[in-house]
C-alpha cells in the first residue's frame, strides 16, 4: 500500500466534506435572508435592513416591539418547525431505506391530528393542551406502529405499511370527530388540521427550543449508527451495530421532533417529505444529510409561510396549503418513478 | 494485521431456526484457521442458516459459536466485528453512495464517536481498496458499477474492518462466470497473503472444489460430510446430498474432483479416460506431478 492510496482516499473524503458544507453555508444564508423578510413584511413594512439591525440589538423602539414582539414568536416557530420535520424525515426515510417513510406519509403525524380534532371538538379544549393531545397522539401510534410491526425484528417494510394502514384508521377518526362536531368548532378543527403558524407565541417557541435542547445531542451521538443501518440490517450486524436498539433509539427521537412540531403548528404536510430527498440530492449525499435536511425544512417552511400570507392580498392562507401544494406533485413524481423503475418506492 | 493472534471460530450442538421450524437440529463443526472453507448443499439444506448463526445474525436456540473459544453471544457485538467480517448475500447501499464512502463505513466497529476518523482509517481504507483492486474507482458510484465490481467493493468493506476471518454468503450468485472467477481468485489472494480463515457458500460444487481447501457437505441442517474436495465430493456423496446422479472425474485444469450430472435423458458412456488417450495423458500428468491445487496454499 503506497502513500498515494492513502491520498485518494483522503481527498475522497475531502471532497465529500466539502461539497456538503458549500450546502450548508449556502442554505443557512438562505434561511437566514428568508426569515428576515418574513420579519420585514406586514401591515406596517420594515425595510429588512433594519430588521437585521434590530435583531442584533439595533433599532429603534417601534420597530423593536414589531419585530421581536410581535412577528419574531411566529417566524421562530416556522423555523423550528420545519428543522424538526426535515430532521424528523431524514430520520425515518434513511431508517427505512424508504423515501415514502416520512412521518406526514406513515402514520404518526395523522395519529397526532386524531387526538388534538379530539381535544378541541369533545373536550372543547384550546392551546397548549391540544398540543399536549398532539404529542400523546403521535407518541402512541409510533408506539403501536412499532409494537404491530416486531416479528423478531422491525423490517422497514412492514413499518411503512402498518403505518400507512395506521394513518388511514386515524384519518377516518379524525373526519368521524369533524361530521359530529358543530360547524364552528369543526372550522377551528380545520384550521389546525391544515397546520397554521398564525398567532403563534413566545410559549410555543419554548416548548419547541427546549426539545431541540434535549433532543440534538441524542441525535449527534446517533446519526453515526444511522449511517450503519442504512447498509441493510445483516450488514449492520456483522458492523457490530445493535441494530434493534439503534432503530427504536433513532424512531423515538424522530418521532419526538416530528410530535412537537406537529402540537405547535398544526400537521405541516409534506415538509418532513420532501426536505430530505432535496437535502440528499444538493449535497449528493448517500447519508441522511441531516443538518441539509433541516435547514431545507425550515427553508421550505418559511418560503411557504411568506406565500401563504403575502402572495394572495387580503386573503391568508394557512402554511400547510402551500406546502401540500408544493409536496403533492412530488408525492406523485416519487411513485410514478418507483414504479418504473420497479422498486415500488 | 493488528494483532498477530490467530482467531479460531467452531459451533458446538447447535440447534438454529426460524420461528416454529428448527433447520439446524444438532451441528457441532470447526473451522479450519487460515483455510478457505466452501459449505456446500441442496437449497434448503440449512448451508446459509449455518453462515448466519456463526456470523452471530441468528442466535441459536440451543448450543452455541466459540469464537476463541467464548460463546459468541457473549462478546460485545463491536467486538466480535474486529475479529469476524461479514458480508451477506445481498446487501443494499443507500442510493449515489460512492466507492469509497461505503468502503470507509467498514471502519465502523474500530472508531468511537469520540475518537473519530484518524489516518490510521484512511490507511485501512486504502488497504483494503487495493487489495481488491478498486482504489482507481473510489470516487463512482456504487450503481453504476459491474457486478464484479460492485461484489469486490463489498468485499473491501468487510476487509476494512481488518478481521482475521472473513464469511461470506453465496458471493458469486447474480456474477457471470468471468465475475464469479474474479471474486473467487480475490479470495484465495486474501487468504495467501495474511493467512485469512475464509469462510463461503457457494453453490457450484466444482467452484467449491476448485478454491476450497475445507468442504462441509450440509443435507437437511447436518453436515453429512467434511474434509478435503477429493474426500467430500464423491459420487455417493452427491448422490447422497443433491438426490443427483453424477460422474466424478478430475478437473482436467487442476486436477480437483469435477462433478458431470448424468441426468435422465442422457445413458452413461464409457468414461472418456479410457477411450481417448489426450484426456488419459491428461490426468496421468496430472497425477505425476502432482497438481492437485491452482497453486499450492
Amino acid at each position: 500500500m503506497t502513500a498515494e492510496a492513502v491520498h485518494v482516499i483522503a481527498r475522497a473524503r475531502a471532497v465529500r466534506k466539502t461539497r456538503s458544507l458549500v450546502v450548508i453555508a449556502v442554505l443557512a444564508v438562505a434561511v437566514f435572508a428568508t426569515f428576515c423578510v418574513s420579519l420585514s413584511l406586514g401591515d406596517f413594512k420594515i425595510p429588512v435592513i433594519d430588521v437585521v439591525k434590530t435583531l442584533f440589538g439595533g433599532g429603534d423602539r417601534a420597530t423593536e416591539f414589531i419585530v421581536n414582539r410581535l412577528r419574531l414568536p411566529r417566524a421562530l416557530t416556522g423555523l423550528l418547525v420545519g428543522t424538526a420535520l426535515g430532521l424528523s424525515g431524514a430520520i425515518f426515510q434513511s431508517i427505512a431505506r424508504n423515501p415514502l417513510a416520512s412521518p406526514d406519509i406513515i402514520g404518526v403525524t395523522y395519529g397526532a391530528s386524531a387526538f388534538a380534532v379530539f381535544a378541541i371538538i369533545t373536550l372543547g379544549l384550546t392551546g397548549v393542551a391540544v398540543s399536549a393531545f398532539a404529542i400523546v397522539g403521535a407518541v402512541l401510534t409510533a408506539f403501536i406502529m412499532y409494537v404491530l410491526a416486531w416479528r423478531h425484528g422491525v423490517s422497514s417494510y412492514r413499518l411503512i405499511l402498518i403505518g400507512i394502514g395506521i394513518g388511514a384508521i386515524a384519518t377516518s377518526i379524525t373526519s368521524y370527530l369533524l361530521t359530529k362536531a358543530r360547524v364552528e368548532i369543526a372550522q377551528q378543527a380545520l384550521i389546525w388540521l391544515t397546520g397554521s403558524l398564525n398567532g403563534r407565541d413566545w410559549s410555543n417557541v419554548r416548548s419547541l427550543a427546549v426539545t431541540f435542547v434535549v433532543l440534538l445531542p441524542v441525535m449527534a451521538f446517533l446519526v453515526r449508527q444511522l449511517r450503519i443501518l442504512q447498509l441493510g440490517d445483516e450488514t449492520a450486524y456483522g458492523l457490530g451495530l445493535r441494530v434493534e436498539v439503534s432503530r427504536l433509539g433513532l424512531i423515538v427521537v424522530a418521532v419526538l421532533l416530528a410530535a412537537v412540531a406537529t402540537a405547535a403548528a398544526g400537521p405541516i404536510g409534506f415538509v418532513a417529505f420532501v426536505a430530505p430527498p432535496i437535502a440528499r440530492r444538493l449535497t449528493r449525499s448517500p447519508g441522511p444529510a441531516m443538518i441539509t435536511s433541516g435547514l431545507l425544512g425550515a427553508l421550505v417552511v418559511g418560503l411557504s409561510d411568506l406565500v401563504a400570507q403575502h402572495a394572495f392580498g387580503e386573503t391568508q392562507l394557512p402554511v400547510g396549503v402551500v406546502t401540500g401544494v408544493v409536496g403533492a406533485p412530488y408525492l406523485m413524481f416519487l411513485l410514478a418513478r418507483a414504479n418504473r423503475v420497479g422498486s415500488g418506492g | 494485521m493488528e494483532n498477530p493472534v490467530e482467531h479460531s471460530l467452531a459451533a458446538d450442538g447447535l440447534a438454529v431456526g426460524y420461528d416454529q421450524r428448527e433447520i439446524i437440529h444438532d451441528l457441532s463443526v470447526r473451522i479450519p484457521t487460515g483455510k478457505i472453507t466452501v459449505i456446500v448443499g441442496a437449497n434448503a439444506c440449512g448451508k446459509s442458516t449455518l453462515l448466519k448463526t456463526l456470523a452471530r445474525l441468528l442466535k441459536p436456540s440451543r448450543g452455541s459459536v466459540l469464537l476463541d473459544g467464548k460463546s459468541i453471544q457473549q462478546i460485545p457485538t463491536r467486538e466480535v466485528a474486529t475479529k469476524l467480517g461479514l458480508l451477506p448475500q445481498s446487501p443494499t447501499a443507500p442510493e449515489g453512495i460512492t466507492v469509497a464512502d461505503l468502503v470507509g463505513r467498514g471502519r465502523y466497529p474500530r472508531t468511537r464517536w469520540i475518537r473519530q476518523w484518524s489516518r490510521s482509517d484512511d490507511e485501512a481504507v486504502a488497504e483494503a481498496m487495493t487489495s481488491t483492486d478498486v482504489l482507481s474507482i473510489a470516487d463512482r458510484p456504487i450503481d453504476e458499477l459491474s457486478g464484479g465490481q460492485r461484489q469486490r467493493v463489498w468485499i473491501a468493506m468487510a476487509l476494512a474492518q481488518e478481521t482475521d476471518i472473513l464469511l461470506l454468503d453465496e458471493p458469486t450468485t447474480f456474477l457471470d462466470l468471468t465475475h464469479q472467477f474474479e471474486v473467487l481468485d480475490l479470495l484465495v489472494d486474501l487468504n495467501k497473503s495474511e493467512d485469512r480463515t475464509i469462510v463461503l457458500v457457494l453453490h457450484d460444487l466444482n467452484q467449491a472444489c476448485r478454491f476450497g481447501d475445507h468442504l462441509i457437505a450440509m443435507k437437511d441442517g447436518a453436515i453429512v460430510a467434511e474434509g478435503n474436495p477429493s474426500q467430500v465430493i464423491t459420487e455417493d456423496v452427491v448422490q447422497d446430498v443433491f438426490g443427483l446422479a453424477v460422474k466424478v472425474v478430475p478437473d482436467p485444469v487442476a486436477g480437483t474432483p469435477m462433478v458431470v450430472p448424468i441426468g435422465r435423458h442422457t445413458s452413461v458412456q464409457d468414461t472418456p479416460t479410457t477411450n481417448s488417450p489426450a484426456a488419459a495423458a491428461l490426468a496421468a500428468s496430472a497425477a505425476a506431478n502432482g497438481v492437485c491445487r491452482p497453486t499450492d496454499r
